[in-house]
Formats: C-alpha cells, structure tokens, sequence
C-alpha cells in the first residue's frame, strides 16, 4: 500500500477554509466546528475507511480557539500528526488532541500581542489617521495591509507547520514564540505611547491667571501649565488610570459611560472644553 | 425624504458581510473604518463616511475578542451612526453619541448569537457519526446566517424608518450642554482602547517603551508610520540583547565560571 499524502491543493483548500475559522463560533465549544471544517480536506484524502474517518471528525469536533489568525501553524502540525496515522505510524487520538491543546496557550500568546495589540491598532491608526483627512487612502491601506499580513500568516504558517510537523513543537521549546511575542510587545507599548500623546484631546482652560501689560492681556490657563510642564500629561495619566480600573474588571463599557459623564459635566461647569 | 429601495437593500446586504466580518474576525468588514466608509459610498456621501470612520475607528482601536470575551459591538454602531448621521445631517460628534449606545447594544446581540450558534455545533455532531462531511461544511457556514441576520435586521429596521426630520426631532432636542459634553468625551475615551491593549500585552517590564513612545510623541512631529518603524527597531534590537534569549552554550559556560569562582572564593 502507498503512503498517503496532502496534495498541495488539499492543503491550498485548507487555507482558505482556515479565513472562516470563526464561522460557526459557539459560547460551548468555540472553534470545535471551525476545526473540523479545516481538516475536512486533509480527513477526506487521509482516510477511506468510513470509521476512520467518523473517529478523526471525532477526535476534532472537541474544544478549540486561538487567535483566527494564528490557527495556521497548528492546522499544519496536526495535518501532518494526521497524515503519519494515517501511513501507520503509533499515535493515538489523545496525542493528536493533547499536541493541539498544548499548542492552544503558545500560539494565543502569541497571536493575541501581535494581531489584536500590534498588527490591527497600527494598520488601522496609520488608516484613521489618513481617513480623519477625508481620504479614502485611509480605509482601503487598514484592509489591504492588514489582510495581506494575516492571510500570509495564515497561508505560511500552514505550511510551516505541515512541513516541521512534530518537530515544530520542539521548535517551540527554544525560544521562538517567546522572542516574537517580546517584539510584538514593544513595538505595540512604543505606538500606543504616541498614540496616547498625538490623539488624546483633553483641554482644561481654567485660567489661572490674566496680567495686562501694555494694553496686551496674557492669560495662563491651567491648560497652558500643563504643556509646558509635559504635553499630553493628562492623557497619560488617564490611560494608566482606566487601566487600572480595567484590572479591576470594571467594563470598558462601564469606563467609556463614566468617562461621558465627566464629559458632560466637566463641559458644563466650563472645565473642560 | 427617506431612503430609496436600492440604499436600503445595499445596507442590508453590507449589513450582512459586517455582521459576518464580526465574527469571523478576518477580514475586518465589521472595523468602524471600513464599515463608515461603505455606508458613506452607499448614502453617497463618502467624505462623512470616512472621517466618521476614522474617529470611531481610533475609539474602538483596543476593542478586541480575546478568547471568549466580547468587546463592545464595532459593527452595528459603525452603521447605524453613518446612516444617522448622513440621512439627518448631523455633526461627527453626535454620530460619536449615537455609536457607543449602539454598540452595547450590539455587544448584547453578538452573545445572544454566539450561544444560538451552539445548535450547529451539535448537528454537526450527529452528522460526524456518518462522516457526512457535506453536511458539516453546511453546518459550519450556515452559522453565519445567524451573524449576518444579527446586523442586518437591526440596520433594516433603521434604515426603513429613518427620515431627516425624524433624527432632527430626535437629536435636536438633546440639549447643546450635552452635545458639547460628548464631543469632549469623545476626545477622552480613545484612551480606554489604548488601555486595553496595554493590559492584554501584560508585560510591566516592557512599560519603559510606553513611556518612551509617549515622550517622543509629545516633542516631535513624526508620523504614525515613523513610529512603527523606530517601535520595530527597538523591539529587534532588545530580543537580541534580551540576557534570556542568549545561547544556551553561553549560560552554561557562565554558571560553570560562576561556580568555579565560588569554590575558588571558598578556598580564599
């Protein structure tokens, strides 16, 4: 009997199955379904026997999730975890599971920091900021840069990981994830540093002082302190504020209400403008 | 003067892709900056659309789904406040008041359809027993029915009534210390999304570099993708300086020095 394997088009199929990862996304299961539906193919080319198969539905149809754009790496491993049972090889349907679950906590702390912390608030900052111009430059650079990236993640890491096979876990065992991660870190903290400062508009025009001199008034507000002191300070000192509060599971929702109320009544009493 | 049919029938198809884009969570349909603009193209008023979208999309920077947790709707409340504020002619800061309601709201809705969906998880069960995998890419795609009615209903249900006057009448008589009230909050609750991702990276140590983004940010005029190439160099060059990252042969060299020098220091 010849040894069975993924055709590049089983595998090309897979990635484009792996962009609707979340599709049937469920409080029970989260991406059970979405996992199933990406080894379809890999299912139907590995195994003819139908109870072969009914037990490899099986074995996917159990909880997963991850960040959708890092699911590649791990659909490839356990396509190629698949391919060697199927050509005979002794693995038993709790390895194929636990490889999966283990690789679950790397690859979210991975994808977390760099899709939803670097990748998506740079792209789209860099986007709102052309859009606030009026320029349609602004949206269509956010889709085309950060759909390029996460396709790529998502089409290469798939490879990756089909290829490595087992051996990417080992690979994980250095410090790969870990040295990405960091970098992710930095690079997101860095932006929203300049973010923080550059689209923050708190104004506090309390005046302080008024002095005439030569028929010329000079008003001091409390605004005008604080630049001189440091722009931006208070900007920042609310951000490590709601961050705090956050920590303290109190709800974004709940923060952005409050943050309306100081709003209105700061507007009212002349505080804020 | 209302809607026509076409606009009505575009926005609820958009309505369908956002709501789907929200789930999915790839493709980003559902982002404020997307969605405003498309709407905007559809009400044929593009300009609006796109600096809504880019205000409401530096609001919700941060709002993101780690695990099974919802942040706050971007999809509903991107086109209800662009159909809104383009129909009645309103000011980008009372789309601003109308989004985040709307977006709570929305954020109610995405958990009522993340449980239905919790019925397609176990039909496809029952189909694995008889490997119909047919049957199970269905059962995986028809989920997403679900999302997009989610979007759709509530925007056709907006976009069918809503009139000029009747956003007027209703906008009109919030009074001017709110609005004003808004607009400055608006200034201030960006900051909440930042917050947010500084908290999801959960890495105190690495807070220097917030600190100093934030200071350059404030003395220069470097733009945004400046700083993404300056955050990425000082992010390369301390995974290479990072002392726990150094060759594991250099370690144990070290520990084994170290070692020595104890002994030596004990002979002492």
């Amino acid at each position: 009997m010849s040894e069975k394997h993924l055709t590049k088009g089983d595998r090309i199929n897979m990635f484009l199955r792996s962009n609707f990862q979340q599709a049937s996304f469920n409080f029970e299961r989260i991406h059970a379904l979405g996992m199933t539906f990406d080894m379809v193919p890999a299912i139907k080319r590995l195994y003819d026997k139908k109870e072969d198969q009914v037990a490899a539905l099986k074995r996917h149809l159990t909880f997963f999730n991850v960040t959708p754009g890092a699911v590649g790496p791990i659909l490839g491993v356990t396509a190629a975890l698949e391919e060697s049972k199927a050509n005979g090889a002794e693995i038993d349907e709790s390895t194929i599971g636990s490889i999966k679950v283990g690789l679950m906590g790397p690859f979210c702390g991975v994808g977390d920091p760099i899709f939803w912390g670097t990748l998506r608030p740079i792209t789209a900052a860099i986007g709102a900021s052309l859009a606030l111009t009026g320029s349609l430059l602004g949206p269509v650079l956010f889709f085309l840069a950060f759909n390029l990236i996460r396709i790529a993640a998502l089409y290469f890491g798939l490879e990756f990981g089909y290829k490595k096979g087992v051996g990417l876990v080992q690979n994980l065992a250095g410090n790969m994830l870990q040295k990405i991660t960091e970098g992710a870190a930095i690079l997101g903290l860095f932006v929203m540093g300049a973010l923080v400062s550059k689209w923050t508009t708190i104004n506090v025009p309390l005046v302080v002082s008024q002095v005439t001199t030569d028929g010329a008034t000079v008003t001091t507000t409390v605004q005008d302190i604080l630049d001189q002191l440091l722009p931006g300070i208070l900007a920042l000192g609310l951000t490590l504020l709601v961050s705090r509060l956050l920590k303290k599971n109190i709800s974004p929702i709940t923060i952005i209400f409050i943050l309306f109320a100081v709003g209105i009544v700061g507007y009212g009493l002349g505080i804020l403008a | 003067m209302g809607l026509s049919i076409i606009q009505i029938v575009l926005l609820v198809l958009f309505g369908c892709v956002a709501g789907m884009g929200s789930v999915l969570d790839s493709f980003q349909t559902h982002r404020p900056l997307i969605a405003c603009t498309v709407v905007g193209l559809i009400l044929g008023d593009v300009q609006t659309g796109v600096i809504l979208g880019g205000t409401l999309e530096m609001i919700a920077l941060g709002w993101m789904n780690i695990g099974a947790a919802q942040s706050p709707d971007s999809a509903l409340a991107s086109i209800i406040s662009t159909i809104l504020v383009i129909v009645g002619k309103q000011s980008i800061s009372a789309g601003i008041a109308i989004a985040l309601p709307v977006a709570v709201a929305g954020q109610v809705l995405t958990v009522f359809a993340r449980t239905v969906t919790i019925f397609f998880q176990h039909a496809a069960d029952r189909y694995a027993e008889d490997a119909n995998f047919r049957m199970i890419d269905i059962c995986h795609i028809t989920a997403l029915v679900v999302q997009a009615l989610r979007v759709a209903i509530p925007t056709f249900l907006v976009a069918g009534v809503v009139s000029p006057e009747g956003v007027q009448t209703l906008l009109g008589s919030i009074p001017e210390v709110i609005t004003g009230g808004l607009t400055v909050a608006g200034g201030m609750i960006v900051v909440v999304g930042y917050a947010m991702v500084l908290n999801m990276m959960g890495a105190r140590y690495l807070m220097a570099f917030f600190f100093l983004g934030f200071v350059i940010a404030a003395f220069t005029d470097f733009n945004l993708v400046a700083f993404g190439i300056m955050g990425a160099v000082f992010a390369i060059t301390y995974v290479q300086l990072d002392p726990r990252f150094a060759e594991v042969k250099t370690a144990a060299v070290c520990s084994v020095d170290a070692a020595d020098d104890d002994l030596d220091d004990e002979l002492d």
